[in-house]
């Protein structure tokens, strides 16, 4: 299971990256894999107001829905529209390709409330057992 | 699911140890761990779909009915007339309770005119075995539960029979006609196989002793044959139409309401269990019938939701997903017989968003067939 060291976690399985102030979120290599083939994603419009672990969307895959949390507080800018006739792509670049939406933070501060890494991987072992 | 046994009250097939070597995700079913999926459900229903592939269904019921009255007590029990089957024929039917609910869904196969093979439903088995020895003590017949002393696995797709034939031997199979029956021997072992499915294509259903399972799903292995869960049959036999019984019906729903009458003899006027009560349902106006509806947008309705017209209730989604063949979602879900008509839009409840649906014809996925099968 793949968790990139400088990424922070939400303990719903989401992942945020930090850059000039505008997050990226998706979700990760662990929760694509517990859905399964993923076929369908509702994503929020840009301008959208959201604040930290709200609820910003669904996923779902061929057997299951699933809730999306945002990791921060902030105003979505973009939604990956590659996902609408491409869903797969969230299985397969979990990381990559296959993020979800960018934000402008509202709180730097709220980051360091996220799991890092090890936390993470901790977290999902606990979660496994 | 909050009265799952848990994972070590589970049973296990006797393929268990194989889907571990492949990785399998295992899910509890029916009280039974069965893998749900192995490389993936979109990759192996395409594998059905466009190759050949293969499913445990060791934990259906397999209850074997010997005796001079054996087809009498299949008569009493079925819906359909069983009589009828000769040597090496199937047959699927219903079984019903004396109020017309439904028991279970079962297919029933004629060996010899004493000796018979009914398949249950795992989550139906105990009831069948219950329901066969109580109705069974009338009739001079022996109900044997070969539930776990045999093996079961369904071999499916387009290229199913020639992948088979690199196994059991390529005469026998080409004897199959669609829903016939036969046996043959295998490596020092009795292997049933049936031209029958739950998947909306051609191909096999096999049933060896438990000892020989594990042989001959590693035969098929090495015959190319793909791997495939529960959640891929699930899709597969969504698309194709075919009913799953707790889904799209259970002891409240009578046969006539799912589509079944064709499979509800009368006409040889033979006394079976549900015959008053569906005779009744056949003269009255149904309250209600299940369709096929695909989604006119992104969103996949699933089972339990509600389907509304105008804004109200008229009934609810059965069986739902999405489908990798059509694209898109599509469901079954019991309807008013006034709105069931092709081409009726309806509304299904996403989690409070309205999805618009159309009733499109039943089956959704018809697979293109040989000209031998049309015959047949």
């Amino acid at each position: 299971m793949v968790i990139p060291p400088d990424l922070r976690y939400t303990n719903e399985h989401e992942w945020v990256r930090v850059e000039n102030g505008v997050g990226t979120v998706g979700i990760t290599d662990y929760a694509q894999d517990q859905l399964g083939d993923v076929v369908y994603v509702d994503l929020p419009s840009p301008g959208t107001q959201l604040s930290q672990l709200a609820v910003f969307g669904e996923i779902e895959s061929v057997k299951a829905v699933s809730e999306l949390y945002a990791p921060v507080s902030g105003e979505v800018v973009e939604s990956n529209g590659a996902l609408a006739d491409k869903p797969e792509l969230v299985n397969e670049a979990p990381y990559g390709e296959g993020w979800l939406m960018k934000l402008r933070l509202g709180d730097e501060g709220e980051i360091a409330k996220l799991l890092t890494a090890d936390q993470y991987s901790d977290f999902i072992e606990s979660e496994a057992e | 699911m909050t009265d799952q046994p848990a994972a070590d009250t589970l049973r296990r097939t006797c393929l268990h140890a194989e889907h571990m070597l492949l990785g399998a995700r295992m899910v509890p079913f029916a009280g039974w761990e069965m893998p749900v999926q192995y490389s993936g459900i979109i990759e192996e229903h395409q594998a059905v779909r466009q190759a050949a592939g293969m499913f445990d269904v060791s934990h259906m019921g397999r209850f074997e009915l010997i005796g001079p009255e054996a087809a009498a007590l299949l008569r009493y029990v079925c819906t359909y007339d069983m009589t009828r089957l000769s040597p090496g024929r199937g047959h699927y039917a219903t079984a019903c309770r004396p109020d017309g609910g439904i028991m279970d869904d079962v297919y029933v196969y004629c060996l010899a005119k004493d000796r018979y093979l009914l398949v249950a439903n795992a989550s139906n088995a105990g009831k069948i075995r219950g329901w066969l020895r109580e109705h069974g003590r009338r009739f001079r017949v022996e109900v044997s539960d070969r539930h776990t002393s045999t093996c079961m696995i369904a071999v499916q797709g387009p290229l199913a029979l020639e992948r088979l034939a690199h196994v059991l031997e390529p005469d026998f199979i080409k004897s199959l006609k669609p829903r016939a029956c036969g046996e043959i021997e295998w490596e020092n072992a009795f292997v049933f196989a049936s031209r029958t499915g739950y998947t909306g294509e051609d191909g096999l259903e096999l049933v060896s002793s438990a000892a020989a399972g594990p042989r001959l799903w590693r035969a098929l292995l090495d015959a190319e044959v793909l791997p495939c869960g529960l959640g891929a049959r699930d899709t597969l036999r969504l698309e194709a139409s075919l009913l799953l019984y707790g889904n799209d019906m259970d002891e409240t729903v009578n046969p006539l309401e799912v589509g079944l009458g064709w499979v509800v003899t009368t006409d040889d006027g033979a006394d079976f269990l549900g015959r008053e009560a569906v005779q009744r349902a056949r003269e009255s106006q149904l309250q209600r019938t299940l369709v096929c509806l695909k989604a006119q947008e992104r969103g996949i309705m699933r089972p339990g939701f509600s389907i509304l017209r105008s804004g109200r209730q008229v009934g609810k989604v059965t069986s739902g997903s999405h489908s990798p063949t059509l694209g898109g979602s599509i469901a079954m879900g019991f309807v008013p017989p006034e709105l069931a008509a092709e081409g009726t839009e309806l509304i299904v409840d996403i989690r409070g968003r309205p999805l618009p649906a159309r009733v499109v014809p039943r089956p959704f996925y018809k697979r293109p067939r040989a000209a031998e099968e049309r015959n047949a």
